[in-house]
């Protein structure tokens, strides 16, 4: 019995070493290939949006580094080991943002950032991104689920208190981001549909009343704005209208790298960072853009499959809303561009050009990873 | 516990999220349809018009200017209107080497290194690489055809007819409408970008600054295609402009040229107001300037010679212009003794040609040396007497009598629609500890009783006194639009009325100003001979240089531009004023001699018809006695 016993421990033992190198430092080997294919299309477009900006590209390149880095530190930290840190992540971050705030008015400016000179300098609403949805996650786990009305007003709370500090800052994309991620875990938590459909059901007579009764002419105006750029063409539909006819006129098949005319003779602005999306569209053509949803699928693809398989329910929730949430960025980056949603700026995650937001997004590929990789039991299939 | 221990049910909970999963990755699969489609929408079916936009060298969104505003007098004559003018421009975009394309316009218009240096400037100052800017304005027939001819040469350079401001009217407006100029680097940064993006010009002073948000109108624009060379191919969308409003202006053109002629050439400001409802009819500096000279950018040289003149033609004296008010005041002063009851109208005080304070040796001077004797409110006013007044502001003290001036608009801004009015200056205690450290001497208020000292007021101001006298307290501010686009101004800061404990002193103080003009001893009798109606007025002197006790005022030892300044007040008709006039005459010396006259004049030429006969609308009423005294 006992030689069994040491007889199956051992095979286990065999399995895990067959393993594999890369699950035993608890990197996800189909994840990080995605994620390495997107930072090399990433540069190639770059290179091309930037007007062959070397100095800009190798920024970029570092900034992979260092997400890099970082999502492979935060792979070996256990979930559970997580789980137990979050509540006290979250009072820091919010604490954070109540001195971005504070700081923020008296500068009489406003401003994201805490900065130390010479020590660190970083914004806390980037580090809410992935403490949002954990914090969540470690509340709804510790519920039955579906969760209860009580549960679901805590959990609001909890993510509207974040959510108004950044829109405070003001930074409207950020807080709605945010927001969204919590909302997720709600989500796939299974929050209850008719919750969802009656939520959705009393916005649009707020919004109505709120229109015809509260809203004054100017406020008006800068809604319509907003939803209809394209009615200020000398303001943001400037952009649009540009953005559009760089992506229009690449056609199926697209001018070809370095050949866009729109990017290249300063028509499209903006268009090494959120508007990145359009070079591409220009120079690679439907093809191209649709070779990159592909790959983003995939990526969307392997992080559901994470959280279907996610052995904790705070695993499940926190990799489930981390992957819908990054679906967000893709899908309203793509629609400003070309056109459809109104203009937030939202950066087309991990090819416009910007370190913070890549460094963030890797970190929260590395929450997955480490959700996948720590599972007990694992068997090779 | 009443509660049921829950257990958790792991199996369960894997379920709903493995649910919830599968409708996640529907949306997702979902929204990528729609993101898929949209492209395709734009990229296939829309590629040819899309692709035709960006071969044809791009979509330009091109800002239509709005058209100004026309300024009106009140009868409809024409002030300020937009002329067409052909002007030159270049977009740096299409231009290429544009500093090689601006030597080449240099050569071709024969200009100078100056002139290219400007371009230059005015090219720095452009937007957007895209956007024309115009580099040389009102260019001649010839001009326009050595571009044409040398075109080949000019690359993004194009000659564009756009409309100007234009002043018909010339000099005779340039202090009331003022003028506008072409946006500055800093006006720039202020400015609403999209609003102004096809503007070049923004009001600069009077009128036109003040009304700039309603008088500019909201931008328009197309979206045009061009080709490569920059020619509009098609225009794909157009919005238009709302043009700006019209604005009627409360001045009359006969009354400002019937008072510039009053002046006849001397150098003042003249201001006359409709006392009933606060309306400028006239508006006069002279000498003034032809505000169509900075429409187009003014030569350095042509404006020098206008800011350095000794008669400074672009200082507006009646809104900038500060002086002493003299006795001008006196009626003011009047009401503050009356109201307060330091005098009645019956007291009466004895003037030996000069007042002294108890304890003091100095002398303060009647400007008749002889002295009036007996005088009460009504002959001090007549007689302009000093005495009295004197010792009426030392038994009011400095307090009472800054309050009531204030209220009688010295030392504030009086004005509804005037640009960079000045507020003048009313001394009070507090204002000399604040500005000098010193205490303030009783001295000090005797003198402020005549309107001399640290008082300062604009003729404006003065003028607004005494329409306040006119109108029994009743406050309508100045004002020189009489609509925009139909709609009068509003004024959001009114100021209180002046409301008397006794309303019976406005017309005591207005009898003793009727004295003024009409009484045998009135000093400004002269000016009311032949007059087909009553006259309530008062003149003033405002004293240059400072004459030392015991020293008699010479004017054969003073050079002209040290002698004293002209000023008088008055409104007509005295029981029923339709005007009030305020004429400043510099170093006209006499208020009474030489500023009643040009009052008189302007008075006429309002009230009187061609014959010379009062107008049917201002004759008095006969069913309107009772309301005289």
């Amino acid at each position: 019995m006992k030689n069994n016993f040491d007889r199956m421990l051992s095979s286990e033992d065999v399995m895990r070493r067959r393993a594999s190198f890369l699950q035993r430092i608890h990197i996800d080997g189909p994840l990080l290939i995605i994620l390495l294919t997107l930072a090399a299309g990433s540069l190639f477009v770059l290179y091309s949006a930037s007007g062959k900006n070397w100095d800009l590209l190798l920024k970029q390149a570092s900034s992979f580094g260092l997400g890099l880095a970082s999502m492979f530190v935060i792979a070996q930290l256990e979930p559970r080991f997580m789980a137990r840190w979050v509540p006290l992540a979250y009072l820091v971050g919010v604490l954070l943002l109540v001195v971005v705030d504070v700081m923020g008015h008296n500068a009489m400016g406003a401003t994201r950032w805490i900065n130390i000179p010479g020590v660190i300098r970083f914004q806390p609403s980037e580090f809410m991104k992935i403490i949002m949805p954990a914090t969540i996650a470690w509340y709804l786990a510790k519920r039955t689920l579906p969760p209860h009305l009580k549960h679901v007003m805590i959990s609001l709370v909890l993510i509207g208190v974040p959510f108004i500090l950044i829109v405070r800052q003001p930074d409207l994309g950020t807080a709605l981001l945010i927001l969204a991620s919590g909302a997720f875990v709600l989500f796939m938590g299974g929050l209850r549909w008719r919750w969802i459909l009656s939520v959705v059901a009393a916005a649009v007579p707020v919004a109505v009343a709120m229109w015809f009764f509260v809203m004054h002419d100017y406020q008006k105006q800068r809604v319509l704005t907003f939803l209809d750029p394209e009615s200020d063409p000398l303001g943001t539909g400037w952009n649009i209208i540009q953005s559009k006819a760089a992506i229009g006129s690449g056609g199926v098949f697209g001018k070809g790298w370095l050949l866009g005319t729109q990017s290249h003779l300063d028509f499209l602005p903006e268009s090494h960072t959120d508007f990145i999306i359009a070079v591409l569209g220009e120079e690679f053509g439907l093809v191209g853009i649709c070779a990159l949803l592909l790959i983003y699928l995939l990526l969307i693809g392997r992080g559901l499959m994470i959280t279907a398989q996610a052995q904790t329910l705070f695993g499940k929730l926190l990799a489930g809303s981390l992957t819908m949430t990054f679906f967000v960025y893709v899908f309203v980056n793509i629609g400003m561009v070309s056109g459809l949603l109104p203009v937030v700026g939202v950066p087309l995650p991990f090819i416009s050009y910007g370190g913070t937001s890549l460094v963030t997004l890797l970190s929260a590929f590395g929450v997955l990873m480490s959700i996948h990789t720590h599972r007990k039991w694992i068997a090779q299939v | 516990m009443s509660q049921p221990i829950r257990l958790k049910d792991h199996e369960k909970d894997a379920r709903l999220v493995r649910n919830r999963v599968v409708v996640g990755a529907s949306a997702v699969m979902l929204l990528v349809c729609v993101l898929i489609a949209r492209l395709y929408y734009l990229q296939v079916i829309q590629y040819d018009y899309h692709s035709t936009l960006s071969e044809n060298n791009r979509v330009h969104v091109q800002p239509i200017p709005p058209t100004r505003g026309l300024i009106f007098d009140r009868n409809g004559v024409i002030i300020a209107d937009n002329r067409p003018s052909f002007s030159l421009s270049m977009t740096r975009e299409r231009a290429g080497d544009w500093q090689q394309v601006l030597d080449a316009i240099v050569e071709v218009l024969e200009l100078t290194e100056d002139d290219r240096a400007l371009f230059e400037k005015r090219m720095r100052q452009g937007r957007r690489p895209f956007e024309p800017v115009p580099i040389l304005f009102e260019l001649t027939e010839e001009q326009i055809a050595r571009v044409a001819v040398n075109q080949f040469r000019l690359p993004g350079v194009e000659v564009v007819a756009q409309l100007v401001r234009h002043y018909p009217q010339g000099a005779h407006f340039a202090h009331s409408v003022g003028y506008v100029g072409r946006i500055n680097e800093k006006e720039l940064k202020t400015l609403d970008p999209v609003n102004y993006s096809g503007t070049h010009h923004i009001g600069k002073t009077g009128i036109e600054r003040f009304y700039e948000p309603q008088l500019h109108g909201q931008v328009g624009y197309e979206e045009v295609e061009t080709n490569a060379r920059g020619r509009v191919l098609r225009v794909l969308k157009r919005t238009d402009p709302k043009p700006g409003q019209d604005i009627v202006l409360s001045l009359d053109i006969k009354l400002q040229e019937a008072a510039e002629a009053a002046l006849a050439g001397r150098r003042g400001a003249i201001v006359a107001l409709d006392p009933r409802t606060g309306e400028v009819l006239a508006m006069v500096s002279q000498p003034s300037f032809d505000p169509n000279l900075f429409v187009t950018g003014i030569s350095f040289k042509a404006y020098a010679e206008l800011r350095d003149s000794i008669d400074r033609p672009l200082f507006n004296r009646v809104l900038r212009g500060l002086y002493p008010p003299g006795s001008t005041i006196k009626p003011a002063v009047a009401i503050a003794g009356l109201d307060s009851g330091v005098v009645m109208a019956a007291s009466r005080v004895f003037d030996p040609g000069y007042y002294q304070l108890p304890n003091y040796d100095h002398k303060y001077r009647n400007w008749n040396r002889s002295g009036d004797g007996w005088v009460d409110l009504d002959t001090a006013i007549m007689r302009s007497n000093d005495t009295y007044f004197y010792d009426l502001a030392h038994k009011m003290g400095i307090d009472r009598l800054a309050s009531y001036l204030n209220r009688f608009g010295i030392g504030r801004r009086v004005s509804l629609d005037m640009f960079e009015e000045s507020a003048g200056l009313m001394p009070s205690r507090e204002w000399k500890r604040a500005t000098r450290r010193q205490a303030w001497f009783p001295g000090e208020t005797l003198i402020l009783g005549i309107g001399q000292g640290y008082m300062q007021a604009t003729p404006l101001q003065l003028a607004q006194a005494t329409a306040l006298i006119a109108n029994k307290g009743k406050w309508n501010r100045p004002h020189l639009a009489k609509t925009i686009e139909g709609q009068p101004p509003v004024d959001d800061d009114p100021m209180p009325d002046i409301v008397l404990r006794d309303k019976s002193d406005w017309a005591k103080v207005t009898h003793g100003m009727e004295q003024v003009m009409h009484n045998a001893r009135g000093t400004a009798r002269k000016a009311s001979i032949g007059a087909q109606y009553r006259i309530a007025g008062k003149s003033g002197t405002a004293q240059v240089v400072a004459i030392k006790q015991g020293e008699k005022y010479d004017r054969n030892k003073l050079q002209e531009r040290h002698r004293d300044h002209a000023l008088f007040v008055g409104f007509a008709p005295a029981d029923d004023p339709r005007i009030v006039v305020s004429v400043m005459v510099e170093n006209g010396e006499s208020g009474s001699g030489v500023a009643a006259p040009v009052v008189r004049q302007v008075m006429d030429a309002w009230l009187l018809d061609e014959q010379g006969h009062l107008k049917a609308e201002y004759a008095p009423a006969t069913v309107a006695q009772e309301t005289a005294p």
